[in-house]
């Protein structure tokens, strides 16, 4: 050990740490990260749920572009998919996009392909027999999804629900690449300002993470194990 | 995106290609390494989570909510920026004289996979009913070598799909090393379109590379499941 480890430059720098330049500027810090977490997180619900109902589809036609363009999507790094984004929205839109949307953009296509399975499992956890007994009462095919197997397939899939947001939060990382200021960039700024405290940001950030995600993990496990005692019939 | 001029010559030969191919290489470098280091650890860390000492199974999980809670990027951040603070001065010094962003990345990626093998190698272990356990014993082996000769063996038939898709997580993951200056494929590929400016080849190459490998991974898992652990199946 080449000397004790010296916490001061985060205690100096806290506030700039938690929300960035913000009110004299765009939220930043964790408070950016909290922010691109829940936006990509709220959209890749809706996007998952959308891609899971159609890679279930009874089209082939539907089925098959969906479930290829999903396994593409999960075969690649996150990275690439936010690249891509960067590059493909500008020209898609015609217009420069802000890079906190190109980020909420690549983090809610990857995260709803990994949504679209969970989405996928817990449907397909749902005995045939309550789509037998739905369409036998008279309910059409969409009408039996809607109202009788989805509401019972979002119990099974909550935790999992809770599992994809903690590696949201983990992702929003990678927002630092292409220039965002959430926490990761905000640590970087001040030791490239401090210059000799790497050790002790990047601990408090990791520390920071850490307690955020443990958290919600630990949510996560308590909600499974409520959820499946009320199963027990 | 119609004034965009394709040019698909420069990813299949010339520099360019170069860049990539050895963009390739190094990511493959960086996975393997990574994959045995994290097979290695992860192994270690799920033996001491099934220990029958507190400390020590309070001491692995401590190490698995740990590193599987903070982001990847931060791990490499702190491996690359930070670690040399609390790092003896010869390891440092070490370090330095090999190709530390390589190295920094490959510790980074390999104790934040062992986390995530750790966990896969228990739940196979675990899948093992306990009464192979309970007949090793009572047939005389002890502990260890019930492990060793009867418990094991079944779990790491049942542990190479999650073993195999963590390979493949790792590969993907280590497109994150090239924010400290390793030069795998994704960092190659944005140092051909910051040359050539013609990205959208450039990035097309290195995501058909990342398909091939994962495609073809996770057809190798499939074939694994039917013939292997499902052979039986009508």
């Amino acid at each position: 050990m080449d000397g004790m480890l010296d916490f001061h430059v985060i205690v100096d720098n806290f506030t700039y740490f938690m929300i960035g330049r913000y009110p004299n500027g765009p939220l930043g810090g964790l408070g950016l990260t909290m922010y691109l977490a829940v936006v990509s997180c709220i959209l890749s619900f809706f996007g998952g749920l959308i891609l899971g109902l159609l890679s279930l589809s009874r089209f082939a036609v539907i089925r098959y572009p969906v479930n290829l363009f999903i396994n593409t999507v999960r075969g690649l790094p996150l990275l690439m998919v936010i690249f891509w984004m960067y590059f493909l929205l500008p020209a898609l839109l015609g217009k420069t996009v802000p890079e906190s949307q190109t980020v909420i953009m690549g983090l809610t296509l990857f995260t709803s392909a990994y949504m679209s399975q969970i989405v996928r499992a817990g449907i397909e956890g749902i005995p045939k027999g309550q789509v037998e007994a739905a369409i036998s009462t008279g309910l059409k095919g969409w009408q039996a999804m809607l109202y009788i197997v989805l509401p019972q397939g979002m119990r099974n899939m909550i935790p999992s629900f809770v599992n994809q947001f903690v590696s949201l939060i983990k992702d929003t990382s990678l927002a630092f690449i292409v220039g965002v200021s959430e926490l990761t960039h905000v640590g970087t700024q001040i030791n490239n300002r401090t210059m000799s405290y790497p050790t002790e940001i990047f601990i408090f950030i990791a520390g920071v993470y850490f307690v955020l995600c443990f958290t919600f993990t630990s949510w996560s496990r308590w909600l499974e194990q409520r959820l499946s005692w009320r199963k027990a019939i | 995106m119609l004034k965009y001029h394709f040019d698909w010559s420069i990813i299949t030969s010339g520099k360019y290609f170069d860049w990539l191919v050895s963009g390739v290489k190094i990511t493959l470098e960086l996975s393997v390494v990574g994959i045995i280091g994290a097979f290695i650890l992860g192994l270690i860390i799920a033996v001491l989570k099934m220990s029958h000492y507190r400390p020590l199974r309070w001491l692995a999980s401590a190490y698995l909510e740990f590193f599987r809670n903070t982001p990847l990027l931060i791990q490499i951040f702190f491996w690359y920026f930070g670690s040399y603070k609390i790092l003896p001065t010869a390891v440092n010094d070490w370090l330095n004289n090999t190709n530390f962003e390589f190295a920094a990345a490959a510790i980074a990626l390999t104790i934040y996979t062992s986390a995530f093998i750790a966990e896969d190698i228990r739940s196979g272990i675990l899948s093992i009913p306990k009464e192979q356990m309970e007949a090793a014993r009572s047939a005389g082996f002890s502990y260890l070598r019930s492990m060793q000769y009867i418990i094991l063996p079944q779990a790491v038939r049942i542990t190479v799909p999650p073993l195999v898709n963590q390979f493949l997580n790792l590969a993907k993951n280590s497109s994150l090393a090239m924010t400290i200056g390793v030069m795998e494929l994704t960092y190659q590929a944005r140092q051909v379109e910051s040359y050539s400016f013609k990205g959208f080849e450039a990035f097309t190459a290195a995501t058909v590379v990342y398909l091939v490998l994962s495609v073809s991974i996770t057809a190798l898992v499939d074939v694994y499941n039917k013939k292997v652990l499902n052979p039986h199946r009508a």
